[in-house]
């Protein structure tokens, strides 16, 4: 297992999963979401190649309404 | 207005037909937000980035999907972020989120009573997100000095509150917005403040470019109406600041001949 954290709280992952797997996971295909590891932004067209780690510190924005 | 006297305003080279910009946030629901920005009348919106599932109803639709970025410009803002640093993550993701989209809203907030802008942090911010590419639109205190220097950093337009954000007590520094407009070499949106149509024709007739707003039309009693108000007021004002009002007088002026009158 993958111990990993998704904003903020602590996930557990199967090995050797992907960015666009955990999307996919967290029902999050198809949305407009940025994604961030480590503190380092993971371009979308790199979220089916980067995999993840165990102690990844991930996070996953959307936006929202704001002034 | 006709092609012809057409009064574009151009924010990093792109021309809007709205001077009045507005915020997304603090709606009821998405119905009432989608409806209060088509009455507004705005061409750019702004958008706050926060983690997925927070602030969103589950099930409810994405703001991008009810205002999708085709149909207006979307600005990414930095709201709650009180360092250079968040605010300059934040609108990295934004970027991405956005698949490239350059333009942004900035803001460093320095305190939660005022929410005033801490101006080193936003400059230390600008400079660096100008330099990654990024065309900063940057919230700012009324200050015409501070306006010079963000313009001259490169910022594509710069932001003078009003009043504090969401206190809705109109323009408290007629002056310093007057001196901003005076010397702006980029476009002047009053950002923050306005309270009702009338602060936003006030602010217009100051010369500024354009007015930023979300709770005075998301906190009215009817939102969509003040939505509608505040479009008209924005063009009523900037059609007064191009006519040029009469000087003001101490004593009265008749407005009709004084002369023929029956005996």
């Amino acid at each position: 297992m993958l111990d990993v954290i998704v904003n903020g709280e602590s996930r557990a992952l199967a090995e050797s999963v992907s960015v666009k797997q955990l999307i996919q996971d967290m029902d999050l295909q198809g949305k407009r979401i940025a994604i961030e590891i480590n503190g380092e932004i993971v371009p979308a067209s790199q979220h089916s190649s980067v995999q993840l780690s165990s102690g990844d510190n991930i996070e996953i924005v959307g936006a929202i309404g704001g002034g | 207005m006709t092609q012809s006297n057409k009064d574009p305003l151009v924010i990093a080279g792109v021309e809007y037909n709205s001077r009045l910009l507005v915020g997304t946030g603090k709606y009821k629901d998405m119905d009432e937000t989608r409806e209060a920005i088509e009455a507004s009348g705005a061409e750019i919106i702004t958008i706050a980035i926060r983690r997925t599932n927070i602030g969103q109803t589950p099930g409810e639709a994405n703001i991008l999907d009810v205002l999708p970025p085709e149909k207006y410009t979307i600005l990414p803002n930095t709201a709650g972020c009180y360092t250079a640093k968040d605010a300059i993550r934040t609108l990295m993701l934004a970027r991405e989120l956005l698949d490239g989209h350059p333009l942004c809203k900035l803001e460093v907030l320095g305190d939660e009573k005022t929410l005033y802008p801490d101006m080193p942090a936003t400059m230390e911010a600008a400079e660096t997100l100008i330099k990654d590419g990024f065309q900063v639109m940057v919230y700012m205190n009324d200050d015409p000095i501070l306006a010079k220097r963000l313009a001259e950093m490169g910022c594509v337009a710069v932001m003078p509150l009003a009043a504090p954000i969401g206190s809705g007590l109109g323009v408290r520094n007629p002056h310093n917005i007057r001196f901003i407009v005076e010397e702006a070499t980029v476009p002047v949106l009053v950002d923050a403040g306005v309270g009702t149509a009338s602060d936003a024709a006030v602010a217009m007739e100051l010369g500024v470019d354009g007015v930023l707003m979300n709770t005075a039309i998301a906190g009215a009693n009817k939102p969509v109406l003040m939505a509608a108000a505040m479009n008209k007021a924005v063009q009523a004002g900037r059609e007064a600041w191009l006519a040029g009002r009469m000087p003001r007088k101490a004593y009265a002026s008749a407005s009709s001949p004084e002369t023929g009158l029956i005996d």
